[in-house]
C-alpha cells in the first residue's frame, strides 16, 4: 500500500464525522474513532465499507486555537494514547505543543468494536485519523477564505495558522465559530509524507508528567465516595467448587463490612484493601473437587500422545508433504515444547462497580470495554444502555485485560452488596487465577532431498485452544513446495487466552530453532537459507503468503550487516532469527557469553521493517520491551501445575527478568520507507527465544528445545 | 486499632490503623498517596518504594507503626513540580511504557544516587536488581538513572 495511491482516495466524509459549534466556543469535531479503526478490515482499508454511524471521539478546537483530542483510547503500554493523537494533528497542522490528550469517557452503547491489542491500533488509524485531521483542517481555510472573500485554493494552513495570498494571516480560533458552520468537505488531500512535521518525530507519552509525579491514572487508584474494598477468595485448585464456608473470624476482623457469596467465590468487603485482605485470609472454606485436578506431568503425556498420534485439523495443505518424506534423503524432526505462563500485569486485576436500580457504572483496566459491558449487562440481566464504563490508564496488558472476569466480579458483587465496589486482586490472587497462555508443543519435520527442502511439516499440540491463527500462512509457507499445518488440542479445566504476541510468541522461537539446525543438516548458510527459501516464494505465482518475502529478506540483510554477523570476539556467540508477525518483519541477532555455565546476553541487533515510523521514541520503548520480555519469558518464565494448584503464586517463586539480566545494549535499526505504519507492540517478542537458543548451541553444541530454556540446561535456577 | 501521627513529605498525618497495616495500604487508601504502587505485597518488585529517613524502603512490609517518627517521602514528595534531577531525566529518556512500576523505580534511583552520584554500570544494575518493570523498561531506566546522575553531580 504506497502513500501516494491513498491520497487519490476519496469517501464520503458527511457520515464520518459531524462538526458543531460550541456554546463555549469554539468547534467541535466528532468521529468514531473504533469504527474507523475496525480491525477485521484488511488493507488497505477500503474506507468505502466503514460505516460511521456513531461518534465516539472528538477533537475540540477552542477559539484560543488550543487542540484537545478526547481518545477512548485505551492506553495499556503501547503507546498508542501519544500516536494516535500524533496521526491527527499532523493533518490538522497544529504545533504538538498546542495539543492536549484527554481520555474520553465511554458511553458503550456508541461503542461496537473498542480493542486495545494485535498491535493494529496505529494500523487501522493511519488513514482514518489522518483523514480526520486533514478534513477539520480544510473546514478551518474555507471558513476563513469565506471571511477574507478569497477562493480557498489561494490559503494554506500551517501551524494552526491559515495565510492567504495577500500574506494576511488568522489563526485557527480566530474561524472555529464559522468553520463549525460549514459543510464537510467531500474531498481533501493528505500531506506528502516528506512534509510531515509530527509523524516521525520523537515525542513523549502524553501522560509522562503523571507518571513521573505519581498522580492518579491507573485503575487501582481509582476511588469514589462510598467505595469499599473487595478482597476475593477464589477456589485454589482449578475444577474444585465451594461447599460451604464459615465467615465468623472474617467479620470479627475490625473494618470488615460485609462477606458475599458469589458463585464459586467468597467476597470480603471492607473499609480498605489490608483489611479485606486480612478478612480474606480469615476465611474457612471448603471446596470440593468436581473435575479432574490437572497436573503438569498429565499435561506433558497428553500433548506428547497428540502429536504422536494422527487426530488433527489441517489448517493448510500444499502439494503432498507424505509422498516427500517417502522420497526424502534425509528427514529432520524435533519437537519443541513450552510451559504455561501468567501474564503477571505489573498492576494486578482490579475494577471498580457501582451497580444501583438506575444504572450500572464501571471504571477499570480493560481492553474490551463494548464486550465487557455486554457481559455486565447480561450477567445482571440489565439493558446494555444502563452501563457506563470508564477506562482508566492499565498497568500493562499483555492480553490478560482482554478478559473482564474482574468486571464481572466487581458488578456481582456490587449488585449484592448494594454498594460501590472495587475488586482488588493480591499478586497471588493474579497470578494463580489467571488467564494463562497455555502449555504448547511443536513436532517440526522437514524432508530434504538432493539438498533440497521438499517438505515441511508442522504439528501443534495445545492446551484448550489452539494457535492456529493466520499461522499456516506465516513463513515458510510458499517457499517449500510440499508443506501442512495440523493442529489439536487437550482440553484442560485451566483457564486460558491470549498472550503477548499470541499464536506465535512460541511458535518462532521453535520454527527458529529448527531452522538453525535444518541449514546445519544441509551444510549451507544459516542466513543462506533463510534467502533462498524466500527467494522461492517470489517465484511462486501463487504463494498465498500474509508475509512479504522481499521485506523479510531485507531486514535479514540489514541484521547480517548490522550485527557484525560471523564476526564477533571471540567467546561472544550469535544466533538469528528472521520473522513476521503482526504484519510487521524483523530480524534479530542476539550475541551471548557463558558466565559460570550460563548465558547471559550481551547484546541484541533487531532490525524492524514496520513502514512509517509514527513515533520513534515510543516505537524503541515497544521493540526493545518486546525483545527483554521474550527474553525474560523464554529464559526463565514457567507456570506449572500439581493436582490443580498452581505452583508458583508471586514474584519470590516466579522469575521475571530484572535490570541485571538485560543485555545492556539493544541495537534497533528500522528500513526506511514510506509503507504504511504496522504495529510494534507485539512483532519483536517472538522471535528472540530463537535467536537465544541458536546462540546458546554455539556456545555450548547443546540444542535447547524447551522453555524456559534455563530450567532446561542443568543450571542452577535462583529467583530474584 | 490505635493511631499513628505519620510524617509524609513534610506534613503530618494522623491516621487510625492496625499496627500492622503496611504503610503502603495506609498511604494509598488512607491518605490518598496513591503514586506509590502495589505490585506484589512480599518485596520483590519495588513498586511500594517510598524513602524513610531518605532510605528506599518497601511500603508493602513495613508496618505503619515502624514509620512513626521517621520521614516519610513518597513519589508525591520528592519534588514540589517534578523537578528532581531524576524525574527529569525520566522524562528526558520518556522512560514509561505502562508506566505502572516508575514511581518505585523513581524512588529506588533517587534514594541510591544519593548515595552515589556517581555509579559504575554494575552499581546501577545491582540498586536497580529489585524492582521489576513487566514492561521491560530497562534499558531505558538505566539510561535515565546515568543522565540523572549527571545531572546530580
Ligand atoms: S509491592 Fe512492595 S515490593 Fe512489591
Ligand atoms: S513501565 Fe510497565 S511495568 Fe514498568
Amino acid at each position: 500500500m504506497n502513500l501516494s495511491n491513498n491520497q487519490k482516495q476519496s469517501f464520503s466524509r458527511r457520515s464520518f464525522l459531524k462538526t458543531s459549534a460550541l456554546a463555549s466556543g469554539g468547534m467541535l469535531i466528532s468521529f468514531n474513532l473504533f469504527t474507523a479503526c475496525k480491525s477485521d478490515i484488511k488493507p488497505p482499508v477500503d474506507i468505502s465499507q466503514l460505516n460511521f454511524n456513531d461518534f465516539n471521539a472528538f477533537i475540540k478546537i477552542s477559539d484560543e486555537g488550543k487542540v484537545t483530542i478526547f481518545s477512548p483510547n485505551p492506553e495499556i503500554g503501547q503507546g498508542v494514547k501519544t500516536s494516535m493523537p500524533m496521526l491527527i494533528a499532523e493533518e490538522l497542522d497544529v504545533s504538538w505543543e498546542d495539543v492536549y490528550v484527554e481520555q474520553g469517557k465511554l458511553d458503550t452503547k456508541n461503542y461496537t468494536r473498542q480493542v486495545a491489542g494485535g498491535s493494529q491500533s496505529v494500523r487501522f488509524g493511519w488513514e482514518p485519523l489522518r483523514q480526520t485531521g486533514a478534513t477539520a483542517k480544510q473546514m478551518l481555510i474555507n471558513a476563513a477564505a469565506a471571511k477574507w472573500g478569497v477562493s480557498a485554493s489561494e490559503c494554506t494552513a500551517s501551524q494552526g495558522v491559515i495565510t492567504n495570498s495577500q500574506g494576511e494571516k488568522l489563526g485557527y480560533g480566530d474561524v472555529v465559530k464559522e468553520a463549525a458552520l460549514l459543510e464537510v468537505p467531500e474531498e481533501v488531500k493528505l500531506k506528502d509524507p516528506k512534509d510531515f512535521t509530527i509523524i516521525g518525530k520523537n515525542i513523549s507519552n502524553v501522560d509522562i508528567d503523571k507518571i513521573i509525579t505519581g498522580k492518579p491514572l491507573f485503575g487501582l487508584d481509582y476511588k469514589a465516595e462510598g467505595m469499599v474494598y473487595a478482597s476475593v477468595l477464589r477456589p485454589p485448585v482449578f475444577g474444585q467448587v465451594l461447599e460451604s464456608f464459615d465467615d465468623t473470624e472474617t467479620r470479627a476482623v475490625g473494618g470488615v463490612v460485609d462477606v458475599v457469596k458469589f458463585g464459586n467465590k467468597i467476597a470480603v468487603l471492607a473499609v480498605n484493601t489490608w483489611t479485606a485482605m486480612k478478612g480474606k485470609k480469615a476465611l474457612k472454606a471448603e471446596w470440593k473437587q468436581d473435575s479432574k485436578p490437572e497436573s503438569t506431568a498429565l499435561h506433558d503425556a497428553e500433548l506428547f500422545k497428540i502429536l504422536n498420534g494422527n487426530k488433527f485439523d489441517t489448517r493448510r495443505k500444499d502439494g503432498n508433504v507424505k509422498k516427500a518424506f517417502a522420497e526424502a534423503d534425509k528427514v529432520l524432526e524435533r519437537v519443541y515444547e513450552s510451559p504455561f505462563l501468567p501474564h503477571n500485569c505489573m498492576e494486578p486485576m482490579n475494577f471498580y462497580a457501582d451497580v444501583t436500580s438506575e444504572k450500572i457504572h464501571l471504571v477499570g483496566p480493560i481492553q474490551t470495554p463494548a464486550g465487557t459491558a455486554g457481559r455486565v449487562a447480561n450477567l445482571l440481566e440489565r439493558d446494555e444502555k444502563d452501563v457506563l464504563l470508564e477506562m482508566t490508564r492499565m498497568g500493562g496488558g499483555f492480553g490478560r485485560r482482554l478478559y473482564g472476569d474482574f468486571v464481572l466480579e466487581a458488578a456481582e458483587i456490587s449488585s449484592l452488596a448494594k454498594k460501590p465496589v472495587k475488586v482488588v486482586f493480591s499478586r497471588e490472587d493474579d497470578m494463580t487465577a489467571g488467564t494463562y497462555r497455555p502449555a504448547i508443543k511443536y513436532k517440526i519435520a522437514a524432508s530434504i532431498k538432493d539438498k533440497k527442502v521438499t517438505g515441511y511439516h508442522l504439528k501443534e499440540a495445545c492446551i484448550n485452544d489452539n494457535m492456529y491463527g493466520l499461522i499456516p500462512h506465516f513463513f515458510p509457507a510458499g517457499a517449500v513446495e510440499n508443506y501442512q499445518v495440523d493442529t489439536a488440542n487437550y482440553k484442560s479445566n485451566i483457564t486460558t487466552g491470549a498472550w503477548r504476541a499470541p499464536y506465535t510468541n512460541f511458535l518462532a522461537s521453535a520454527e527458529q530453532s529448527f531452522f538453525d539446525e535444518l541449514a546445519e543438516v544441509l551444510e549451507v548458510d544459516r542466513v543462506q537459507l533463510h534467502l533462498d527459501l524466500l527467494e522461492n516464494v517470489k517465484n511462486n505465482p501463487e504463494p498465498n503468503v500474509e508475509y512479504s518475502p522481499e521485506r523479510l529478506q531485507g531486514v535479514l540483510k540489514k541484521v547480517v550487516d548490522k550485527s557484525n554477523w560471523g564476526k564477533t570476539e571471540a567467546d561472544v556467540y550469535q544466533g538469528l532469527a528472521v520473522y513476521y508477525c503482526h504484519n510487521t518483519h524483523v530480524a534479530e541477532v542476539a550475541d551471548i557469553v557463558m558466565e559460570n555455565g550460563n548465558p547471559v546476553v550481551k547484546k541484541v541487533t533487531c532490525v524492524v521493517d514496520c513502514g512509517i515510523v509514527v513515533n520513534p521514541l515510543g516505537a524503541l520503548n515497544q521493540i526493545k520491551g518486546g525483545i527483554i520480555d521474550g527474553i525474560g519469558h523464554a529464559l526463565y518464565g514457567e507456570l506449572t501445575f500439581q493436582d490443580g494448584k498452581p505452583q508458583s503464586n508471586n514474584f519470590n517463586t516466579y522469575q521475571l527478568i530484572r535490570m541485571g539480566q538485560t543485555p545492556p545494549e539493544v541495537d534497533v535499526h528500522f528500513i526506511e520507507n514510506n509503507l504504511a505504519p504496522t504495529g510494534l507492540g507485539e512483532p519483536t517478542l517472538p522471535p528472540i527465544g530463537g535467536a537465544v537458543a541458536n546462540a546458546i548451541y554455539k556456545a555450548t553444541g547443546k540444542r535447547l528445545t524447551k522453555q524456559p530454556y534455563l530450567s532446561n540446561m542443568d543450571v542452577e535456577k535462583v529467583i530474584g | 486499632m490505635a493511631t499513628f501521627s505519620l510524617e509524609i513529605n513534610k506534613k503530618t498525618h494522623t491516621v487510625d490503623a492496625d499496627a500492622d497495616t503496611p504503610l503502603l495500604w495506609v498511604l494509598r487508601d488512607q491518605i490518598d498517596l496513591v503514586g506509590t504502587k502495589f505490585g506484589c505485597g512480599v518485596g520483590m518488585c519495588g513498586a511500594c518504594t517510598v524513602h524513610l529517613d531518605g532510605t528506599a524502603m518497601r511500603s508493602c512490609l513495613l508496618p505503619v507503626s515502624q514509620a512513626e517518627g521517621k520521614q516519610i517521602t513518597t513519589i508525591e514528595g520528592l519534588s514540589e513540580d517534578g523537578s528532581h534531577p531524576v524525574q527529569e531525566a525520566w522524562k528526558e529518556i520518556d522512560v514509561p511504557q505502562c508506566g505502572y512500576c516508575q514511581s518505585g523505580q523513581i524512588m529506588t534511583a533517587s534514594a541510591f544516587l544519593d548515595q552515589n552520584s556517581n555509579p559504575s554500570n554494575t552499581e546501577i544494575r545491582d540498586a536497580m536488581h529489585g524492582n521489576i518493570c513487566r514492561c521491560a523498561s530497562y534499558n531505558s531506566i538505566e539510561k535515565a538513572v546515568k543522565v540523572a546522575a549527571e545531572k546530580i553531580r
